[in-house]
Parts: C-alpha cells; structure tokens; sequence
C-alpha cells in the first residue's frame, strides 16, 4: 500500500492541493452561514452582530488566501522541479 | 490578484494554458481555487455592506395617518390599508371590543400577502404556509424566521391612526 513518502512527487502534490482546496469549500460553507444569518439579523432590526460577523468573515477569507498562497506555491514547486512532466 | 503570483519568468498565458497534459491537472486545481478564494471575497464584501449599512443607518420618520373609524369593523373583522406609503399594504384586525392590531401584509418569507383566518385565530401565508401570531407577529410555523412588521396604531376620538412601523 502506498504511503505520503513513497507517492511520486506529482501525486503529493495534487493531494496537498485537494486537502486545500477542501478546506477552502468548508470555510466557504460558513462563510455563506455567517453572510445569511447577518443578513437576516439586519433585516430584523438588529444592527449589533454586523461587525463581529464581517470580522469574522474577513478572517475566513484570510485564511482562503492563505490556501490560495499554498496551492500556488505547491504548483510552483512541483511542476518547477519537472513533476508536473 | 496578479501580486500573489510567483516570481517566474514565465508570461501568465504560459501558466495558465500549459502544453504538457500532466500540468493541466494542476491548473485546472489552482483555476478552481482562485475562483473559490474570489467568491470567498464576494461573501466578505457582502458583510461588509452589511456592516456599512448598520453603521449608517438611520430610524426611519413616519407619517401619522388614520386608518379606519372606532367601531368600523366588527370584532373579528378586518381591514385593509396602507402605510407608511401607498404601496405598503397592511392589515388590521378588530381582536376585541376596544383591540385593534395592525401588520404589515407582507410576509416575511418571500412577500407574500397574509390573510387573517378567524377559524384558526392567525395570519397565514397561501405560499408557503406560514403562520403568524395575531398577539404581537411572531412566527408560529412555516418557513419564515422574521416576525411580521407591526403597524402601532393610537385611537383619537373616534379615529384609528397609525402612528409607526415597529419590526
């Protein structure tokens, strides 16, 4: 059975990138929670959870881009060193 | 987002459409990504107007308008109105001798107008079959998660006037 050590180098890193890019699809998922449920906090008179809401959101999209840095990053390193080839 | 993008020499059309067949299983993934982390952005943005509107918001003047007469309609009855603006559709109902309440008679669910069934003592929406509270608007069932919008109404000798929209 083959191991994270002994994939070729290409095949660790699409896995890198598709736990990434899950990750990404569940903040997202949250994401759009958090976007609804203010805005139907909003639409309700209460005006006092926007801002930990648009704080919280401006994290998870930090943390996104932080995985988009990643992914880019792995491609750069594995099609620059020929295991894209 | 051209200032994530790695230092190579390489143009980006070279990038993004490559020639060998194994790399484009690597820009398909990176395409999909960037497109995940901009609709990222697109959510935050929409918090963000959110969080703009709350700050600049401003508690809205309304009219003081009469609605109907002491007495017009039976207990039990109904009546329609507008207010604040004629295209602002409400509903009043006469709950007792001397209890009028009014709501806005669109539902909070997708704008349906409400109706009054005096067999189940509610306000019901035909769409989606959402049902209101007469007491104070408050979700009993159904799909809506908002209350509906009261019409605060004040008699002055023998009239009925709607003074402010609370909700």
């Amino acid at each position: 059975m083959p191991t994270s050590n002994n994939l070729p180098p290409q095949n660790r890193g699409l896995t890198a990138i598709a736990g990434a890019m899950s990750l990404i699809v569940v903040l997202l998922i949250v994401q759009i929670w958090l976007l609804s449920a203010a805005l139907e906090s909003f639409l309700s008179g209460n005006h006092h959870s926007a801002l930990p809401a648009a704080i919280f959101s401006g994290v998870l999209f930090l943390i996104c881009l932080g995985l988009y840095a990643f992914v880019d990053r792995v491609d750069a390193e594995v099609r620059g060193s020929g295991g894209g080839r | 987002m051209n200032w994530l993008r790695r230092g190579t020499s390489e143009p980006l059309w070279k990038e993004e459409f490559s020639v060998r067949t194994a790399d484009e299983r690597y820009v398909t993934r990176r395409q999909l990504t960037k497109f995940l982390v901009l609709t990222s952005l697109g959510m935050f943005v929409g918090n963000i107007w959110i969080l703009i509107r709350s700050i600049f918001y401003k508690a809205a003047i309304y009219p003081q308008q009469p609605v109907a007469q002491l007495g017009e309609i039976p207990v039990g009855g109904v009546k329609l109105f507008s207010y604040p603006t004629k295209d602002d559709h409400c509903i009043m109902i006469r709950t007792a001798n001397d209890e009028y309440v009014g709501y806005s008679q669109k539902c909070t669910h997708l704008s349906c107008a409400v109706y009054y069934s005096q067999a189940e003592n509610r306000l019901e929406c035909p769409c989606h079959k959402g049902f209101f509270s007469i007491k104070d608007g408050a979700v009993l069932q159904g799909p809506p998660s908002r209350p509906l919008p009261r019409i605060i109404l004040e008699a002055r000798g023998e009239q009925l006037i709607a003074i402010e929209v609370k909700g």
